[in-house]
């Protein structure tokens, strides 16, 4: 019982692994095309908004005065901001220490309707710490954003 | 003047590593057989001298010694001994001090005790394990001096992120860490073996027991970096795909392809060429996690300081020495001559088949990692998670267990389908049945999978052993058996953690009552606390299982002064069925507290089968090495009494 009469092993090895990984590497390309999470400030989500119940990402600024929670006592209703646009968010749970109004935030959800409904929120942690998405927004965008909200 | 002393031994280590490579390379020529007895001695010195600058460090920061930048910066005079020791891997220039130590400690070991070797091939492995140091000494010693000291003494030092400020950073970075630097031992012998042409079963028993170790590490240190997460965090989860978690995944995923393939080499004299290139890779990997997580394009607890200068520092060692060996894999990989032969149903072509199915995880692990970081540079900002990592490695992921359910009972070189199906009924009517159940009863599909699938594992993973005398059954066979149950207890625990978790928020007044799963938790009161450096506000929740007597269980937000920050200290109860988890939240307007729950029916199981492959390694190493041993104390009778006779 053999097919090991086959004289190139080594070649058929070789093809079977360059066929698995560039399987691998297509199935990555076209799930990454369709699962990544954008990222959106406000003016972006309210231009161009993303399918329903797909994950993004949505960052900026927590509009004072914004902040509701809602008698159940752990579901919170807020805008975000950027200057030009607001969107209403809604989370359930725990808020992270530094999550406050007039501060910046990132939150991962999806749109229902014309709400942002929120799983997870990060908040800026500390100076050294700061969401990767959050490093531009405080700079660029968030003078206006306070200036604004002043 | 133990910052100078620390700096002046770093420097002479730097300069011991020259002279390792030197002479090593030296002695590989016909003429330089003068530098061969130079070699492993030197690796040695080098690696005590780099182990008395890392003690130099942790002397300045248990002695809080507020003259020197790094103690400056990163500790402080109130905290806890363990803290000040940990706390000196716990920021960019002691982790890579930290990194350095471990890589020379490993040469100097390699040194010592590595026997079994061609001596050519352990003079090339030194002189490139060497080469690789050199590097990261040029990386510590230009770019991140640890002893830099400042013009002006501080009053008092920043204090140590709060996160950091927990048990699991005295255990969790440096087991890590020497699971990462022990793949450097793998890859300086893969490059060793290629520059002397000399990859054979004798190359691969060498090469074994090191491998073995340093996945022993990653294993348990990822184990307990998940665990950490799971309980510091305050999120519930185990595993996030955070770029990090993946810089500690990948370089696991090639070492244990590279463990397997290793194994065929040494028992079949095949795959040769493949497990010297799962040698490059996989300390590949290690480094790209550094690079990763130390160059500051990841922003997250374990990025300490953004500094592009430094990332682009690591990004040229990565470079030089990924690019170096994979050029040298090139032009010899044509020269490795092919390997023993093999029939589609044998152990090697399951093994093989694994191979590549780790290697495809490795490559979808890697790309969902790198892509933020390709799309950024297009200015379009993504990140990537769960609803990509856990379908798509899964399409590997599965198959994988299947066949690794079937491929220890297969034999070696050829083998019949016909003769292990009667075999292997029992596990795959467990999988159909399993899986079927849990569908029907609404789990999800990979979930359902998982618990199907994790059941059989358990099963076949037992099969190896059927039919063998237990006690005579040989170490490294006991060792495949329990980590192979390890991972099916690991799956099952994943499983049913995303199967049957139960979360439930709520505000409350105290004395207020609310369920969760078997649980009936009714908050008593909230009191504040202090510890050393910090206080905190605690509540106490009495949580009855089922109606039966009550447990405490105080979870804390707790508030730290050095450097100002918040932690969440979440409160566990273990039952053998599963953990019950407990997070204080804020205090809202109307006086109620946040309170967060889960019950995870059978989460522990996650991290005891964890820990179970790190035993399965760690039989297998002690009966290598105990194997080994025992053949130079043999080797070194036959020789003694030569010697006697020739007198």
């Amino acid at each position: 019982m053999s097919g090991i009469k086959a004289k190139h092993q080594r070649l058929v090895l070789v093809v079977i692994a360059l066929v698995a990984l560039i399987g691998a590497g297509l199935l990555a390309a076209w799930a990454l095309s369709r699962q990544a999470s954008y990222f959106y400030v406000p003016s972006d989500l309210v231009a161009h908004p993303p399918e329903q119940d797909r994950a993004v990402r949505l960052g900026g600024m927590v509009e004072r005065g914004s902040i509701k929670t809602m008698p159940d006592g752990v579901t919170i209703n807020f805008v975000v901001g950027d200057g030009k646009a607001r969107v209403p968010v809604r989370f359930a749970g725990i808020t992270p220490d530094l999550f406050v109004e007039g501060s910046g935030v990132v939150a991962e959800g999806r749109m229902e309707g014309q709400t942002f409904v929120a799983d997870n929120l990060l908040a800026k942690h500390d100076e050294k710490y700061v969401p990767r998405e959050m490093k531009d927004m405080t700079t660029a965008q968030a003078k206006a954003v306070v200036a604004e909200t002043k | 003047m133990i910052a100078e002393l620390g700096l002046a031994i770093l420097w002479m280590a730097a300069a011991l590593a020259v002279l390792q490579l030197v002479a090593g390379a030296l002695a590989l020529r016909p003429q330089g057989a003068a530098m061969v007895g130079v070699v492993r001695p030197v690796a040695v010195a080098q690696g005590l001298m780099v182990a008395l600058a890392f003690a130099a460090l942790v002397t300045l920061f248990v002695t809080t010694d507020l003259s020197v930048k790094l103690v400056a910066e990163n500790s402080h005079s109130a905290k806890p001994l363990i803290f000040k020791i940990a706390g000196t891997w716990g920021n960019h220039e002691g982790s890579m001090l930290l990194w350095v130590t471990i890589m020379s400690l490993a040469g100097a070991f390699v040194a010592l005790v590595e026997r079994r070797l061609a001596e050519n091939t352990l003079l090339a492995t030194l002189a490139a394990q060497a080469f690789v140091s050199l590097g990261f000494y040029a990386f510590l010693l230009l770019a991140s001096n640890p002893f830099a000291r400042l013009a002006q003494p501080a009053p008092e030092g920043a204090g140590l992120n709060p996160l950091l400020q927990d048990i699991g950073l005295a255990f969790h970075p440096p087991t890590l860490y020497v699971g990462y630097v022990g793949l450097s031992i793998a890859f300086s012998f893969a490059v060793g073996a290629l520059i002397t042409r000399d990859v054979g079963p004798a190359f691969a028993r060498a090469m074994r027991p090191w491998v073995l170790g340093a996945w022993i590490f990653l294993t348990v240190g990822i184990t307990a970096g998940s665990y950490w997460a799971y309980y510091t965090l305050g999120w519930g989860g185990w595993w996030f795909w955070d770029p990090v978690e993946n810089a500690s995944l990948m370089p696991w995923l090639a070492a244990t392809a590279l463990l397997h393939s290793v194994s065929v080499l040494a028992a079949r004299n095949a795959l040769r060429a493949w497990t010297v290139m799962l040698g490059v890779v996989a300390f590949s990997m290690s480094m790209v996690g550094t690079f990763l997580v130390r160059s500051g394009i990841l922003t997250s607890v374990h990025a300490f300081a953004v500094d592009p200068a430094r990332g682009s520092f690591i990004l040229v060692l990565l470079a030089i020495y990924i690019g170096g060996a994979l050029l040298l894999f090139g032009l010899r990989a044509g020269t490795v001559t092919e390997g023993a032969r093999f029939a589609p149903v044998s152990r090697e072509a399951a093994l093989v088949f694994n191979n590549v199915m780790l290697c495809g995880i490795l490559g979808i692990v890697l790309m969902g990692t790198l892509y933020p970081l390709v799309t950024e540079a297009f200015g379009v900002k993504v990140s990537v998670g769960p609803p990509y990592f856990n379908p798509v490695s899964a399409v590997f992921a599965l198959p994988m267990v299947v066949v690794m359910a079937v491929g220890p009972i297969l034999r070696w070189k050829d083998d019949g389908a016909r003769r292990v199906a009667p075999v292997m009924a029992v596990p795959a009517l467990i999988a159909l049945a399993g899986t079927a159940a849990a569908l029907l009863a609404g789990v999800g599909v990979l979930p359902a999978l998982g618990l199907g699938l994790g059941g059989a594992l358990a099963l076949a993973s037992l099969l190896p052993l059927r039919g063998r005398n237990l006690r005579r059954t040989p170490l490294p066979t006991w060792g495949m058996v329990v980590a192979h149950f390890g991972l099916a207890v690991a799956m099952l625990g994943m499983a049913s953690e995303s199967a049957f978790s139960i979360e439930r928020l709520a505000a409350l007044n105290p004395g207020e009552t609310r369920s969760v799963g078997p649980y009936t938790l009714t908050l008593d009161r909230i009191d504040p606390v202090a510890g050393p450096n910090w206080t905190a506000l605690q509540a106490s929740v009495s949580a009855r299982y089922d109606g039966g007597s009550a447990v405490v269980l105080q979870p804390q937000a707790r508030v730290f002064a050095n450097p100002p920050g918040t932690r969440t200290e979440s409160a566990l109860l273990t039952r053998w069925n599963g953990q019950l988890y407990v997070v204080l939240g804020e205090e809202g307007d109307d006086g109620r507290w946040q309170m967060r729950f889960w019950w995870k029916p059978f989460v522990p199981l996650i991290w005891l089968g964890g820990l179970l492959v790190g035993l399965g390694g760690l039989l297998a190493l002690v009966g290598r090495v105990a194997r080994d041993v025992k053949r130079l104390v043999a080797i070194d009778k036959i020789a003694f009494r030569r010697e006697r006779q020739g007198r």
